[in-house]
């Protein structure tokens, strides 16, 4: 196996994970911030809004990713056109990848203090503005520090759409370490997704110690 | 000396309607209170936070609301922003009543009436300058005007320098700094302050009460502040209410309530500050004379007016007197105090001596015999 294959299936691996990642942070932080302003004390409270969301969420998030793949293969075609390649893949690893990042950037937005809220309102800030200028500048750190646990995790995810025919390390990994018994092949991939993790984490970790003024 | 002062404490206004109309001198109070109760939803049921709480509080004055955790000190004051949303009762501010106030209306209140906080609560990713500017940010003040008066605010408290700082990276004293020119960036008429000294310590505390009092006479600002501290009270304030369980029950000028104390709970949170018996002392004093010889010893407290007249004092009681322990501070021009005197009479019984010293003290009492 050549080079070229091994280079092409690392940068399906980086659109894959790049764009459903890119998107699940696009709806990922709205989603989390209505999930925290519409819950119980919330700036916008709304219980029934946040119990059906919350609800909505957590649906996805129980489904095993392979199982969801599969039971998303309609859906995917509809989208996309077809069931296979990269971009068959990055309809199931968005809808994964989304409510995954939205409850880790709901955790940090819910971390913010209420006496930071409080102290906002008091100043005569609008609800718009509290969630601009001091629940998002405030949970940046945290929201740092999710994303890059959700691009992880979309590697990981990345690498079984691989198996059933999308591209990228992950086919490349079954078709030639699994099918042919090509250790060597294996091996690479596996020093490649290595090095492509820890670069990620590392620069998230750096990303989100810069940004904590804490 | 006329013992007899002049109590020209507040009475406490009956909760009515047409209020204002009434009680011509409360319609011009800069934040007045009618009636206001706040009943919390609790695990064990309704919990009544605050009863009937009626105040004036004038144009001007530092006014301190003083209790214990849990008498509704923290519920009270977050009401005159609208932080907290009174169960009943009415609000008048400049005469307005808030009570119906939309979100736009709030705003525009809230941007009059400024805020500083126990834990300081600034914007932990904003630098100093970002932090005291904000408020003039979401009011969309054009960044000319921004700069001019954050400047001036800072320069006010003293943190020039400290402008490209992080809050993280200050002193408990400088965060609280930060806080005032921030609460104070939008030119407002009151300034609640919320126990924003309780974080502090003693030396801090000093500080920031200087720079309030500052504030206060350069720029007539109204403060209420709530506190646990009576130490705070009687530093900075003109008058004071007590608050316990949701009442009031006792209110009036600093000295006056901290020279007499009429209350249960005000004696309790005087306490600390009043001088009690000193223990050396305690082991020479018995409850009943054990001779004909034994001294009287008194225990005068003087609650406002002049210092006490020790000579006339000494010489209306006649016989050796001796100053076991005492002093006397000064609070808003009166002198508080109290003395501890032996005296060994040869003529004059224990009551006849507290008689005679009654007339130079608000209150004397006999606390035992020497050995």
């Amino acid at each position: 196996m050549g080079f070229d294959r091994l280079w092409q299936g690392v940068i399906d691996t980086f659109l894959m994970v790049g764009v459903s990642s890119l998107i699940a942070l696009i709806l990922g932080i709205p989603l989390a911030v209505i999930l925290v302003t519409s819950g119980k004390g919330g700036i916008y409270e709304a219980p029934t809004l946040n119990k059906a969301l919350g609800a909505f969420v957590n649906l996805f998030r129980s489904i095993p990713f392979l199982i969801l793949m599969v039971a998303l293969i309609p859906f995917t075609r509809l989208i996309v056109g077809t069931t296979y390649g990269v971009w068959a893949a990055v309809v199931p690893l968005t809808i994964a990848a989304t409510p995954f990042f939205a409850r880790i950037a709901e955790v940090s937005l819910r971390e913010v203090d209420h006496g930071l809220i409080e102290a906002a309102q008091a100043m005569g800030c609008k609800r718009h503005h509290i969630i601009w200028h001091v629940l998002l500048p405030e949970a940046l750190p945290g929201i740092v520090g999710g994303f890059t646990i959700t691009l992880v995790t979309m590697i990981n995810s990345s690498a079984m759409a691989g198996a059933i025919g999308a591209g990228g390390l992950g086919d490349i990994a079954y078709r030639y370490g699994y099918q042919r018994f090509d250790s060597q092949v294996m091996l690479t991939v596996i020093v490649l997704l290595v090095i492509l993790v820890a670069v990620i984490q590392l620069g998230g970790d750096r990303l989100a110690l810069a940004l904590n003024k804490r | 000396m006329n013992v007899a002062i002049a109590r020209e404490r507040l009475e406490q206004p009956q909760p009515s309607a047409n209020h204002t109309e009434l009680h011509p001198e409360l319609s011009h109070a800069h934040v007045r209170f009618i009636g206001i109760g706040k009943t919390y939803d609790g695990r064990q049921g309704p919990v009544e936070a605050l009863k009937g709480i009626d105040l004036a509080i004038q144009r001007g004055e530092i006014f301190g609301i003083i209790g214990r955790s849990g008498a509704g000190k923290s519920s009270l004051i977050r009401t005159i922003n609208r932080l907290e949303q009174p169960s009943s009762g009415r609000i008048l501010i400049d005469q307005v009543d808030i009570a119906g106030f939309n979100e736009d209306q709030l705003v525009a209140l809230r941007r009059k009436i400024g805020m500083i906080f126990q834990h300081f609560n600034l914007m932990s990713a904003k630098t100093v300058w970002q932090n005291v500017e904000l408020p003039l940010k979401v009011a969309g003040v054009p960044k000319l005007q921004r700069e001019q008066k954050v400047r001036e605010l800072l320069e006010l408290v003293g943190l020039q320098d400290k402008h490209t700082a992080y809050p993280a990276q200050l002193s408990g004293g400088q965060k609280q700094r930060v806080g005032i020119a921030r609460a104070l960036v939008h030119d407002p008429a009151i300034l609640l302050c919320d126990e924003a000294t309780s974080a502090l310590d003693p030396e801090t505390t000093q500080s920031i009460l200087g720079l309030l009092r500052e504030i206060n006479q350069r720029l007539g600002l109204t403060i209420i502040l709530i506190t646990h501290e009576m130490a705070v009270i009687r530093d900075i304030c003109h008058r004071v209410v007590v608050l316990e369980q949701g009442r009031v029950v006792e209110q009036g000028q600093v000295w006056q309530v901290f020279g007499d104390p009429q209350h249960e709970v005000s004696k309790t949170l005087l306490a600390p500050l009043q001088d009690t018996l000193p223990e050396a002392l305690q082991g020479r004093i018995t409850a009943q004379p054990l001779s004909a010889q034994s001294s009287v010893i008194l225990r005068l407290r003087f609650t406002g007016g002049q210092e006490p007249d020790l000579g006339a004092l000494f010489s209306a009681l006649g016989g050796q007197v001796r100053l076991l322990h005492g002093g006397v501070e000064h609070i808003q021009g009166h002198a508080l105090g109290q003395l501890l005197l032996s005296v060994t009479s040869t003529s004059l019984g224990a009551d006849e001596l507290r008689k005679r010293a009654k007339q130079w003290a608000q209150h004397v009492e006999v606390v035992g015999y020497g050995i």
